[in-house]
């Protein structure tokens, strides 16, 4: 418990002086907040042409699909804004061996490493993403039911996790091919494929976004969760899997980090 | 910086860039893997088309569409946005202006340099291609052919030189990532690469034709899938060719001028 209280305030100190550093660049906050609207509206462009002139694709609506890129606009907001900037850091830090600083505090590595750096002005295409959301209901004309909204919000939770887990596995790469600035353009070009409901992929690649890369469990679940459609049995699948990646992740961490050289000594 | 030693350098700058290729092979490799994006729209597409074909595009017709894409993305890419906004901000740029060599000529020699590594990429999945889709994957004559290679390196030029000039802003901002990102995604939508571009809705193709997105990606996909007759592709290489000017002149206009701000921290 008391492990619990200090890796706490330990969070605290991080989020205070990445919020303190973010206010600095208070004109990043327009620059971002544009640049992510520009972003969603010229994403949504190959979902306008796909439904362009079809009811539907693969069982999925035009606003069900829109569900879909709600979701994937908000878990990009949670990486761009809570993930990736401090785990890009790590490459940094691997790179030139200055990752000894961080394994020397007195605190778990992955922990320090994982909440080194927030992007408060990310946080903008949350409203994005509601904008999206609110769309879609409105051209449904009818609003998510409670229990699957309460569904959807553990769906949340899992989901973080799940995009979480995944980057400490593409960073844990890190250790191995030094230079991975490559690697993290590949971890977006991937999860890019989650604007898409799941069902529109067949066969093989259908199960990697499912089993492998479970893309399907970050925006698809959660959205057929939102439009009260989602078996139970895939919510419990989805914790389930999600606990279990993390679990892996953390055991591929630990095993990239015995590796670990230090570069600079 | 005479024309005859920057000719006679070109040997040396092409062997340099072909080791560094090599070098890097690693990180070549997770680059392709990260531009295998037309594979994920070539299944989604697959899909939509299953019931009924898309404007001329059946099952097929996307598969050789997309593949063609691929190869394209292979053949075409450049990163000197990226090197150049590095090299701005740390003054390693400083050591380039030192060599009697235009740094243009050694960035475009050093990018093309990789081109046998990505032919190697390239060339399986071309032979898939034509497996999949028959004669229809590869142009019908050799006039078209002709076409072909012209408008490869036109794409290539374009995605250059655009890539200079926004490289080149960080002579004035410091760093242009984020320029190059807005580049980036607005290029993925336009460039008929997702998307084919004669599937956009009728006001929206308008706008695409004058962008240089198209003509990146889209044109060469599209000679390539044989979707022009020789005159008609022909009017496109033109346009394209105009971009490809334009750029140029561009491109000059802004490295003369952010280079007189150029101050080599650090360098």
């Amino acid at each position: 418990m008391r492990t619990l209280v200090r890796y706490f305030r330990l969070l605290q100190v991080q989020v205070r002086s990445s919020v303190l550093l973010g206010m600095q660049y208070r004109a990043d906050f327009l620059i971002d907040g544009a640049v992510s609207l520009f972003w969603t509206a010229t994403a949504l462009v190959p979902l306008i042409v796909v439904f362009h002139g079809r009811p539907g694709v693969a069982g999925w609506s035009f606003p069900e699909a829109l569900v879909v890129v709600g979701w994937f606009t908000l878990l990009e907001a949670i990486l761009e804004g809570a993930i990736s900037p401090s785990l890009t850091a790590v490459v940094e830090h691997i790179r030139k061996g200055t990752l000894d600083f961080v394994l020397l505090k007195p605190a778990d590595a992955q922990f320090l490493v994982s909440t080194a750096r927030f992007e408060p002005w990310r946080s903008t295409n949350l409203l994005t993403a509601l904008a999206i959301w609110t769309v879609a209901f409105v051209r449904l004309g009818r609003w998510p039911p409670p229990l699957g909204l309460l569904a959807a919000l553990v769906l949340l939770g899992s989901a973080t996790l799940l995009l979480y887990s995944l980057w400490i596995l593409t960073v844990s790469a890190a250790f191995y091919v030094v230079k991975v600035d490559n690697l993290t353009n590949l971890f977006n070009s991937v999860f890019d494929a989650a604007r898409w409901p799941v069902q529109v992929f067949r066969g093989v690649l259908r199960w990697v976004f499912t089993l492998v890369i479970p893309l399907a469990l970050m925006t698809t679940y959660p959205a057929e969760a939102m439009l009260g459609r989602l078996s139970p049995l895939a919510l419990v699948g989805s914790v389930v899997g999600a606990c279990a990646f993390a679990w892996l992740s953390r055991r591929v961490w630990l095993g990239s980090l015995a590796r670990y050289a230090s570069a600079s000594s | 910086m005479s024309a005859r030693s920057t000719v006679r350098a070109l040997p040396t700058l092409m062997r340099v860039g072909f080791a560094e290729a090599i070098a890097y092979r690693a990180e070549m490799l997770v680059w392709v893997l990260s531009t295998t994006m037309p594979l994920i729209m070539l299944a989604l597409w697959s899909a939509v088309a299953a019931d009924a074909p898309v404007g001329r595009f059946d099952q097929k017709d996307f598969v050789g569409y997309f593949l063609a894409t691929f190869i394209v993305r292979q053949l075409t890419g450049a990163w000197l946005a990226w090197q150049l906004s590095f090299e701005v901000r740390t003054g390693t740029l400083a050591m380039r202006l030192l060599r009697p060599l235009h740094p243009m000529v050694s960035y475009g020699v050093e990018n093309l340099a990789a081109l046998p590594l990505r032919l190697v990429v390239a060339l399986p999945v071309a032979i898939l291609a034509l497996l999949l889709v028959g004669s229809r994957a590869l142009p019908r004559s050799p006039a078209l052919w002709a076409v072909w290679a012209l408008a490869i390196l036109g794409g290539w030029l374009i995605t250059f030189l655009a890539n200079g000039i926004i490289g080149c802003l960080a002579l004035w901002t410091g760093s242009s990532i984020k320029v190059m990102d807005v580049w980036l995604v607005a290029f993925m939508v336009f460039s008929g690469y997702l998307v084919p571009v004669e599937l956009f809705p009728g006001a929206m193709r308008t706008v695409v034709a004058w962008l240089p997105f198209r003509y990146q990606i889209g044109f060469p996909v599209e000679v390539m899938t044989s979707a022009y007759d020789l005159p008609g592709a022909l009017v496109m290489l033109a346009r394209q060719w105009a971009f490809v000017l334009a750029l140029f002149l561009l491109l000059q206009l802004v490295w003369r001028r952010g280079l007189r701000r150029f101050a080599a921290y650090g360098g």
